[in-house]
């Protein structure tokens, strides 16, 4: 049993470094602020999500798991802000994102029947 | 009413930071999270947008949902950024949001921001404007699912 936990939590971490590492070679290869963003939105949700998960089970049911699922829920609420953040101030300054189509004309239409 | 849950989730919350249970302190914490509770009420701040609570129903539900969603763009994205190629097509595009309260609206927005591949960049009014690693990923949000789903997480309490 304790062997089975084991390798479940090393398979999580290591799927939480490898979105890590995604995510850093995003930074990388992604050519301008925007889209550059959404390479570290890997490491932020699915990068620390495995691995606080793989931690979890490490942990067992302790204090730790909980003070673990809470480090979890604070960076979900706190992340998206910092890249809203990021964004708008990027727009702020006129930094035109590299764009392969500019739908802000039709989106809103299509979208609009939704409410 | 909203006092008293205050009180009960900053109590909740000290028990599990503290991890100490002498009745010292489980009494300091007790006492200190009454006090917050108290004076938030006094600052007024202490409404359906400070403490949703009307929120926590259909929370129960929508986050195991939005889990899933980000695990499915996060490796929607990895694709696209492991690709030899690189087949990326950035999109700007404009989506509008029919949730009523500022809460709700201010989930649908940070939704969209967690979810890997795309991006709130402003916010006027009802209308989000959201940057998209992909076109399909700006399609997604345009045809209003997530839209949709948050409404409804918004009306299930």
């Amino acid at each position: 049993m304790a062997l089975a936990i084991d390798i479940a939590s090393g398979l999580l971490i290591a799927a939480g470094s490898f979105f890590i590492l995604v995510g850093a070679l995003a930074l990388f290869r992604l050519p301008d602020v925007y889209t550059r963003a959404h390479g570290t939105s890997i490491i932020d949700t699915a990068g620390a999500g495995f691995l606080i998960l793989g931690l979890m089970l490490q942990a067992g049911f302790t204090l730790v798991t909980l003070k673990l699922l809470f480090l979890l829920a604070i960076s979900f609420f706190t992340l998206p802000v910092i890249g809203h953040a990021l964004a708008r101030a990027a727009l702020h300054e006129k930094i035109a994102p590299k764009l392969a189509e500019d739908r802000r004309g039709r989106g809103r239409n299509s979208a609009g029947d939704g409410a | 009413m909203r006092t008293i849950s205050l009180a009960g989730f900053l109590f909740a919350f000290w028990l599990v930071l503290s991890g100490h249970y002498t009745p010292m302190l489980v009494g300091a914490g007790l006492v200190s999270a009454i006090l917050c509770a108290l004076a938030a009420r006094r600052m007024r701040v202490l409404d359906e947008e400070g403490h949703p609570i009307q929120l926590v129903v259909g929370a129960l539900s929508y986050y195991p949902w939005l889990l899933w969603e980000i695990i499915k763009s996060a490796w929607a994205v990895t694709k696209v950024v492991l690709h030899p190629r690189l087949p990326i097509s950035p999109t700007l595009t404009v989506v509008h949001a029919s949730q009523k309260t500022a809460a709700a609206r201010a989930t649908y927005a940070n939704s969209i921001t967690l979810t890997p591949g795309t991006l709130t960049a402003g916010v006027s009014g009802d209308e989000f404007l959201v940057h998209a690693l992909t076109r399909e990923g700006a399609l997604d949000l345009e045809s209003g699912g997530m839209d949709r789903r948050v409404a409804r997480f918004e009306g299930a309490a």
